[in-house]
């Protein structure tokens, strides 16, 4: 997991701020200083110095930071980008931005302009900012062992094509995007080409399209995450190596809309995420050697989407709740593996007592499969004639795929 | 006319069948609540009942019933009494004793552990369905003189509602498809009360929500007011009709 690096380099941040602090200057920024404006200010600031800015609003068009210094707003103060500018562009390393309010960033799809942008840099650390209104919230290209900590970001959009992802990284390393909250955004947080990152404690809600959006990155993990109500919930695809866990997903609703998509994902860990109201808490398609333990879906449309095309998926240990189909699929062939997992509706027996179900259970149902094919067929949904399907079905299965069964369901909760 | 429906009603009710009937109702619904540890699941639970038990009993008893009274309608046309009045007094007395019994048997027992508006729509889907049954139960009787033939065709229409008209739908769905037939379903779903009281109740529940597209549409539908009238509408005339038809047979029936 490379855990000690990650600690490694924190320490190296937090020492190389102090380091700097102590041969530095601090120059200060506001309505009664020398510098009325933070342009200014930088422009006399040194490598290592400090700049504080006092409370009030700034409209400093596009401000750059091309020197390793420290940029810290005492009392939020508000940079306003008009509706035109990129607010903040950090070009330098060993960056800090801390503590400002940065609203209405300017709109165009061609060059991302954002809240904050970070160009080809390393340990910029970025924390305790507020971004209202922007197009892009904070944005990094090409960054490596930099940190987005505590930021709060709100974008007001409607539509899909004027608005910009929250926190999107493109091509970085060593990454931490740790207790930001994300809403309104297209995706909240977004990663293509991003290594050996951690996401953890983030909120992200109400985005228009994902809460959030992997492409092609791998080794990365996220943990204790939190995405509600987002467009079509959490995409992860192209990635190999992925961990996550303990995150939640809840009422991810639509026709299109998953807890989390898995398409094209190998070598994947989810350990205690929760799955809650959902319309499919799980989707996957061309998922390789993923391992699932322990985690909880509730109250779901469907629990689990798994396509003929996954291979090597082993579910174990899980808590399946109240969901309206636990598992469905589109195909007969079945490469993966279900093992003592709590279903609850499983109807058989144990009778040597040792908390394994005697007989296998099978979670896709003959109306599910009805409902895959034939949509509509919802209309159908506890009638009669389904319960007698799936009842028949359970005891001569045609239709459904034999293999896909769990041989030792779980008869109390797994945990 | 209020002379017979009571006497009707207090022969019904004093019926071992319909006292049974009750009880059963009220032991299964209070089991049900407490069974479960939820009680929106205890809900889903009754809910097979509503739609199974409650139509079978009504249809059934109201047919049985009719062909036992036949002297006793005999002995009510002699009198000087329009046959109208007789035919619908016979069915408001029936009507009303079912929803008493329903009222009683289940109504109860959801009033005490869910008494919102998921409660009172199940209760109220009931007691229609009950009255529903019971006006078909009447057409059965009116066009059929034997009595085996006329519980065979109760027993046929109340097979054909719960069972084979959702594997018409099914099969109608396997054929056509390739077409876009989310609208179509809801207009098939006015031609059988009882799949019509099962997607409301499952609306109340919001179980829909979690169905996507398909799911979306049936809410637009059901789920606004107009949707709403409209069902109990067609609920409505599922009575209406019935009793209608059956009450302009009578009246040229040779008894």
């Amino acid at each position: 997991m490379g855990g000690h690096a990650e600690v490694r380099y924190f320490f190296l941040i937090i020492c190389s701020i102090f380091n700097y602090n102590a041969s530095a200057n601090t120059i200060y920024v506001g309505a009664k200083r020398t510098h009325k404006n933070i342009r200014s200010a930088i422009i006399e600031a040194t490598n290592g110095d400090t700049i504080l800015v006092g409370s009030g609003i700034y409209n400093e068009q596009n401000l750059i930071i091309n020197k390793s210094i420290v940029l810290k707003g005492i009392g939020l103060p508000i940079l306003d980008g008009e509706r035109k500018y990129e607010i903040i562009s950090v070009k330098a390393n060993h960056v800090l931005v801390d503590g400002f309010k940065l609203i209405h960033s300017g709109i165009s799809s061609l060059e991302d302009l954002s809240g904050i942008k970070v160009y080809d840099s390393q340990y910029v650390v970025i924390r305790n900012n507020i971004l209202e209104d922007t197009f892009f919230g904070i944005y990094i290209q090409n960054g490596m062992n930099c940190i987005i900590e505590n930021n709060r970001l709100k974008a007001i959009s409607i539509e899909e094509q004027q608005s910009g992802n929250g926190i999107h990284c493109w091509k970085g390393d060593s990454l931490r995007i740790i207790g930001n909250s994300i809403s309104g955004h297209r995706d909240g947080i977004y990663f293509e080409f991003v290594k050996n990152s951690v996401i953890w404690r983030n909120i992200s809600k109400n985005n228009i399209r994902y809460g959030l959006h992997f492409m092609f990155s791998n080794d990365d993990m996220y943990v204790n995450n939190v995405f509600r109500n987002n467009g079509s919930g959490v995409s992860v695809m192209y990635s190999n190596r992925i961990k996550m866990f303990s995150n939640y997903f809840y009422e991810n609703w639509g026709d299109a809309a998953h807890g989390i998509l898995l398409k094209e994902i190998s070598d994947g860990y989810m350990e205690g995420n929760y799955f809650t109201k959902n319309t499919s808490a799980i989707f996957m398609e061309g998922a390789n050697r993923i391992h699932m333990k322990r985690n909880v879906f509730e109250n779901n449309g469907w629990a689990l989407k798994i396509q003929a095309s996954c291979v090597d998926v082993v579910l174990e240990y899980n808590n399946f709740i109240g969901n309206t189909f636990d598992v469905g699929t589109n195909g007969s062939l079945v490469l993966n593996q279900f093992k003592n997992n709590y279903w609850d509706k499983y109807e058989g027996y144990d009778l040597n007592k040792d908390k394994i179900g005697d007989i296998p259970y099978r979670p896709v149902s003959m109306y599910s499969m009805i409902v895959e094919k034939y949509p509509p067929a919802m209309i159908l949904f506890r009638s009669f004639i389904t319960t007698l399907l799936d009842k028949t079905e359970k005891i001569l299965p045609s239709l459904t795929p034999e293999n896909l069964k769990d041989s030792s369901p779980m008869m109390n909760k797994a945990f | 006319m209020n002379k017979i429906i009571k006497y009707v009603i207090t022969d019904i009710l004093r019926n071992k069948i319909v006292v049974i009937y009750t009880g059963f109702l009220l032991v299964a619904s209070f089991s049900v609540f407490s069974l479960e540890d939820n009680n929106s699941k205890g809900l889903l639970s009754l809910l097979n009942i509503i739609l199974i038990v409650v139509p079978l009993v009504s249809i059934i008893f109201s047919t049985i019933y009719m062909y036992n009274s036949v002297e006793f309608i005999e002995l009510l046309v002699s009198q000087p009494l329009k046959r109208r009045t007789i035919w619908l007094s016979l069915f408001m007395g029936l009507a009303c004793s079912l929803s008493i019994a329903f009222f009683i048997g289940v109504g109860i027992p959801v009033l005490i552990y869910q008494a919102n508006w998921i409660g009172f729509t199940m209760i109220l889907t009931g007691i229609i369905l009950s009255i529903i049954f019971a006006a078909i139960a009447f057409l059965a009787t009116v066009k059929m003189r034997d009595k085996a033939k006329g519980i065979g065709a109760a027993i046929m229409l109340w097979l054909y509602f719960s069972l084979l008209f959702d594997g018409l739908v099914l099969f109608l769905l396997f054929q056509f498809a390739d077409y876009p037939l989310e609208k179509p379903m809801i207009a098939l779903s006015t031609l059988n009360p009882i799949d019509l009281s099962r997607i409301l109740i499952l609306l109340q529940l919001d179980v829909s929500a979690m169905m996507g597209y398909t799911g979306a549409v049936f809410k637009d539908f059901f789920g606004t007011s107009t949707g709403l009238m409209f069902s109990f509408f067609v609920l409505l005339s599922w009575i209406l009709l019935p009793v209608w038809y059956s009450t302009r047979k009578f009246n040229s029936k040779d008894l």
